[in-house]
C-alpha cells in the first residue's frame, strides 16, 4: 500500500471566486438596497405627514373617541371613552367571534369530515357536495349572503318573534335574558374549579389503579358529575336557602322595541354562520386526510388484540390521526381568526372595522393604526405557531 | 384399547336441500340496502339526510329555476305588487346588468378591447396549463412578459408618450448596464461574450417593453377608475399570479439560502405576510403606500390593491415552493454540483424544474385562494365583481326583494366555476404525476 500525497498546491484563484466573499458581497448588497428603500420610505412619510399636518406617535390612544360601537363587551360610551378603549372593544369582539366560531366549526368540521368517509353512500356524497361548494366560493360572498339571508327573514322589532324562555328575535338581533350576578355568585366558579381538580385527581387515580389491577372505574360518569353536577347542586342549594346567586333580567316587549336583556347582533350571527360553515369545509378535509393517514394494519392489529370497535377508534385510530390532524387544524383556526376581519364588509365591529376603519378615518394616523392592528394579528399567529411547535415536538414519532 | 369404535355416530345419508340464493346480491335494490340501509344506525342517518335534502333542495330549485323571472326590463317583472312574481330569482336583472358585471364602466365602444384581453388571457392560460402544448417555454415567455405588456397597452390605451430626454436617459442607462456586465466579466477573468449577451438581453427586453408602451396605437385612453367587474377580478388575479410565482420562487430560494441575512429577510417577510389578514394588507397598501412615496407621485387607485394582493400571494407561494425544494433528494443538489454547475445553473437547470413539477397542485391551490381573495379588493373600493353587484343591487330601477340574493347567487356561480375548474385541473395533474411515480 502506498499513500499518494498530492504535491501540487491548489491553483491560485481570484478572491472574487471565494464563495465566502461572494456571500458577504450579496448580503451587503441586500442590506444596502433594503436599507435605502426603508430610508426613502421613512423620509417621504415624515415629509408627507408634515405637509398633511397629521400628528404622529401613539398619543391619540388617549383622545376621546366620540363614536359609538354597536357591540361592546366592556363599558364604552362615545363621550367618555378613548381610542384606546375602542381598540380593546374591537379586539375583544374579534376574539369572541373567533372563539365561538372555532368551537362550532370544530364540531361541524369533524362531523362532515367523518361523514365523507361514511359507508353510507348518501351521507358521503352530501358531505362531498358541501365541501366542494363552500370551499370554492369566496368567504366574502358567503358572508354577504348570510347577512342578507339572516336579516331579510327577520321581522321588524315591533313584531318580534317570541320564542319563549325570554328569547325574542327581530331584525335588530336575538334578545335573551341577561344574567345578573348576586354578591355570593363567586361560590359557583369556585365549586366548578374544585370539581375540575377533583375530576383530574380521580382520573389519575383510576388510571394508575387500572394499570396495576386491571379494574376499571366509571371515569366518564364521575367526571361529568364533578364538573357539571357539583356546580348545579350548589346553585340549587343556594337558591333553596334563599341566596339565589344568579338571576335573569328578561327582555321586555314595548310598543316599538325591546328593552333590557342581552342582545346578539344580526351581524354577529351572520359572521359566525359564515365563518363556521366556511372553515368547517376545510377542517372536514383535514380530518378526512388525518383518518386516512392511519394505516389499515393498525385497525386490524387492534382488532386482533380483542379491542371493541369503539375502543379501536378511541385508543388506536384517533390518537394517531390527531398527530396528522392537529397542525393543519391549528392553521385553520388561525385562518378563521384572520378571516373574521371580513366583518368589516357587513359592519360587525371587530378590530379591523373599529380600529382600521373608524379610528383610522378619524385620526388619519395610518402608520400607527396599521402597525398596531397588524401587530395584534401577528402576535396571535406567532404565539399559536410557537405552541404548535412545542406540541409537534411532543407528539412526533420517536424514531429508532 | 379401541373403545370408541362402536359408539353411535351421526353420518349424513341424504343430501341436504340447497339454500336459496341470497336474494338480490346485486342490482339497484341490493345496492340501496347495502349502502343506505345496512343497519338501524345507517337507516336513521339516511332518513335524516333525506329529510335535510327535502327541506333544502326543493326550495332552492324553486327559487333558482321554477319561480325565477327570466325576462324583463325593470323591477316590475320581479315584484309581486307590480304584476310580476316575487318568489323566485330575478335573472332578468342579471341579464340586464351583465355588461356592467363584465366590463364595469368601461366605455361601450371600447368593449372589444376588454374582449381581446380576455382572449389573450385565455391563450396564455391554455398554453401553460395544457401539459402537452407545443413550446411551453415560449408560452411562459408569452405569459410572463408579452401578455402583461400587451394587456397594459390594450386596456389603458398605451401611448405613454415618453419624451426624448427619457429615451436618452434610457440609452445611457443601457450602455452603463452593459459596461457594468463587461467590467464584472473582465475582473472575474471570464469570457466577455456571455456577459454582453446577458446585459444586452436585459436592455433589449426593457427597451422593447418601453417602446411598445410608448407607441401610439391610436387607442382611446381609458382611466382605471372606469374598469370594473369580471375584467378587474381577472386582472387582479392575473397580476397576482404573474407576479407571485417568480417572486415566491425567489423568496423560497432565499429562505433555503445558506447566507444568514438573506435567509432572515425572507423568513421575516414570509412570516409577517402570512401572519396578518389580507384585508389589513389591502388597507395598508391603500393608506400607507401614498405616504411612503414622494409627495408629487400619486399611485393609481387600482395599482395599490394590486401590489397588496401580489405581495400577499407571493408569501404563500414561497411556502409552497419551499415544500418542493425540501422534497428534492440531496443527491440532486450534489449531482448538480459535481457536474460543476454554479448556483443559478443548478437551480434553473436541475432543481427548480423538478421541484416546481411536484408542487403544481399546491401552486394551483394557492391560485384558487388568490382568486377567491380578489373579492376582498371590493372592501377598499375597487369595482370588482362583488362590488359591481353591490352597486347594482341598490339600483332603484331594480328595487325588488329578491335582487340581492340573485346577485349573490350570480357571484357564487362565477367564482365557483373558476375555482372548481382549477381544483379539478390540479387533481388531474396530481393523478398524472402520481402515475409517473408508480413503478
Amino acid at each position: 500500500m502506498q499513500t499518494v500525497v498530492s504535491q501540487t498546491p491548489p491553483p491560485k484563484k481570484s478572491f472574487l471566486y471565494d464563495p465566502k466573499v461572494r456571500g458577504i458581497f450579496y448580503q451587503v448588497l441586500l442590506i444596502a438596497v433594503v436599507g435605502y428603500l426603508f430610508y426613502m420610505a421613512a423620509n417621504n412619510a415624515i415629509e408627507n405627514l408634515r405637509r398633511a399636518r397629521i400628528a404622529s406617535g401613539f398619543g391619540f390612544l388617549e383622545n376621546t373617541a366620540g363614536f359609538d360601537i354597536s357591540q361592546t363587551l366592556i363599558t364604552f360610551s362615545a363621550a367618555g371613552s378613548t381610542y384606546g378603549d375602542a381598540f380593546i372593544v374591537g379586539l375583544l369582539n374579534t376574539l369572541i367571534v373567533s372563539a365561538i366560531g372555532i368551537f362550532f366549526t370544530t364540531i361541524l368540521g369533524f362531523i362532515i369530515g367523518i361523514a365523507r368517509l361514511s359507508k353510507n353512500w348518501m351521507v358521503a356524497k352530501v358531505a362531498m357536495v358541501y365541501v366542494e361548494t363552500l370551499r370554492n366560493i369566496p368567504l366574502l360572498v358567503q358572508l354577504l349572503f348570510w347577512y342578507i339571508a339572516v336579516l331579510g327573514t327577520l321581522p321588524q322589532p315591533r313584531n318580534s318573534l317570541d320564542m319563549g324562555a325570554g328569547f325574542f328575535l327581530n331584525s335588530r338581533g336575538l334578545f335573551m335574558a341577561r344574567p345578573i350576578y348576586a354578591a355570593d355568585a363567586w361560590a359557583i366558579p369556585v365549586v366548578l374549579l374544585i370539581g375540575l381538580v377533583g375530576a383530574f385527581v380521580y382520573r389519575r387515580w383510576a388510571k394508575v389503579r387500572q394499570e396495576r389491577t386491571g379494574q376499571q372505574y366509571p371515569v366518564g360518569l364521575v367526571t361529568l358529575g364533578l364538573v357539571l353536577g357539583l356546580p348545579i347542586l350548589t346553585w340549587i342549594v343556594l337558591a333553596v336557602i334563599g341566596a339565589n346567586p344568579i338571576s335573569f333580567e328578561m327582555p321586555k316587549k314595548g310598543t316599538f322595541n325591546l328593552t333590557g336583556g342581552m342582545q346578539i347582533l344580526p351581524e354577529f350571527v351572520a359572521l359566525l354562520l359564515g365563518l363556521t360553515t366556511y372553515t368547517a369545509a376545510f377542517i372536514a378535509e383535514v380530518v378526512r386526510a388525518g383518518i386516512l393517514a392511519v394505516s389499515k394494519g393498525q385497525t386490524e392489529a387492534a382488532g386482533s388484540l380483542g379491542l371493541k370497535p369503539g375502543q379501536i377508534l378511541r385508543l388506536v385510530v384517533i390518537p394517531q390521526a390527531m398527530r396528522v390532524i392537529v397542525p393543519p387544524l391549528t392553521s385553520q383556526y388561525l385562518n378563521l381568526t384572520k378571516n373574521s376581519s371580513l366583518a368589516v364588509a357587513i359592519g360587525y365591529p371587530d378590530l379591523v372595522q373599529v380600529f382600521m376603519g373608524t379610528v383610522l378615518n378619524q385620526t388619519g394616523q395610518a402608520i400607527e393604526v396599521v402597525v398596531i392592528t397588524m401587530g395584534v394579528y401577528l402576535t396571535i399567529s406567532l404565539l399559536t405557531s410557537a405552541v404548535m411547535n412545542i406540541y409537534n415536538r411532543r407528539v412526533a414519532i420517536v424514531e429508532r | 384399547m379401541s373403545t370408541a369404535v362402536d359408539m353411535p355416530r351421526f353420518v349424513r345419508a341424504k343430501q341436504v336441500e340447497a339454500l336459496p340464493p341470497p336474494n338480490l346480491a346485486r342490482g339497484p335494490i341490493a345496492w340501496v340496502r347495502e349502502n343506505l340501509f345496512s343497519g338501524p344506525f345507517n337507516t336513521v342517518l339516511t332518513l335524516v339526510v333525506l329529510y335535510l335534502l327535502y327541506i333544502t333542495i326543493p326550495p332552492l330549485v324553486r327559487f333558482l329555476f321554477i319561480d325565477a323571472v327570466w325576462t324583463g326590463t325593470d323591477r316590475a317583472a320581479c315584484r309581486a305588487d307590480m304584476g310580476g312574481s316575487e318568489a323566485g330569482a330575478c335573472w332578468a336583472f342579471i341579464r340586464e346588468k351583465l355588461g356592467y358585471f363584465t366590463y364595469g364602466s368601461y366605455p361601450v365602444s371600447e368593449h372589444w378591447r376588454v374582449d381581446v384581453f380576455f382572449a389573450l388571457l385565455a391563450l396564455g392560460v391554455g398554453w401553460l396549463l395544457w401539459l402537452k402544448a407545443p413550446r411551453r417555454d415560449l408560452g411562459a415567455v408569452y405569459f410572463f412578459w408579452l401578455f402583461p405588456v400587451l394587456s397594459y397597452i390594450i386596456l389603458t390605451g398605451g401611448n405613454a408618450d415618453f419624451s426624448g430626454r427619457f429615451w436618452l436617459g434610457f440609452l445611457i442607462f443601457g450602455a452603463l448596464l452593459i459596461a457594468l456586465f463587461a467590467f464584472v466579466a473582465a475582473i472575474l477573468k471570464t469570457s466577455l461574450r456571455p456577459a454582453l449577451i446577458v446585459g444586452g438581453g436585459i436592455v433589449a427586453v426593457i427597451g422593447i417593453t418601453l417602446a411598445l408602451i410608448d407607441m401610439d396605437f391610436d387607442l382611446q385612453p381609458v382611466p382605471t377608475s372606469l374598469w370594473g367587474g369580471i375584467l378587474v377580478t381577472l386582472l387582479v388575479a392575473t397580476v397576482g399570479i404573474v407576479f407571485s410565482l417568480p417572486f415566491g420562487i425567489l423568496l423560497a430560494l432565499g429562505r433555503r439560502s445558506k447566507l444568514p441575512i438573506v435567509r432572515m429577510a425572507s423568513v421575516i417577510f414570509i412570516e409577517f405576510v402570512r401572519g396578518v389578514p389580507l384585508i389589513t394588507v389591502l388597507i395598508m397598501a391603500n393608506t400607507m403606500l401614498p405616504l411612503f412615496l414622494p409627495g408629487d407621485l400619486t399611485v393609481d387607485r387600482l395599482l395599490r390593491p394590486l401590489v397588496g394582493t401580489a405581495l400577499f400571494a407571493s408569501a404563500y407561494m414561497a411556502e409552497v415552493v419551499r415544500g418542493g425544494l425540501q422534497a428534492m433528494p440531496k443527491g440532486q443538489y450534489e449531482g448538480a454540483m459535481s457536474l460543476g454547475l454554479n448556483y443559478p445553473q443548478m437551480m434553473i437547470l436541475i432543481i427548480l424544474p423538478q421541484a416546481l413539477r411536484i408542487v403544481i397542485p399546491g401552486i394551483v391551490n394557492t391560485f384558487i385562494g388568490l382568486f377567491k381573495d380578489t373579492s376582498l379588493v371590493s372592501i377598499v373600493g375597487i369595482f370588482d365583481v362583488v362590488k359591481t353587484i353591490e352597486a347594482s343591487r341598490i339600483d332603484p330601477n331594480w328595487a325588488a326583494p329578491t335582487i340581492s340574493l340573485t346577485g349573490y347567487a350570480f357571484a357564487a356561480l362565477f367564482y365557483f366555476i373558476f375555482c372548481f375548474g382549477m381544483s379539478r385541473y390540479s387533481l388531474g395533474v396530481e393523478r398524472r404525476l402520481a402515475a409517473g411515480q408508480k413503478r
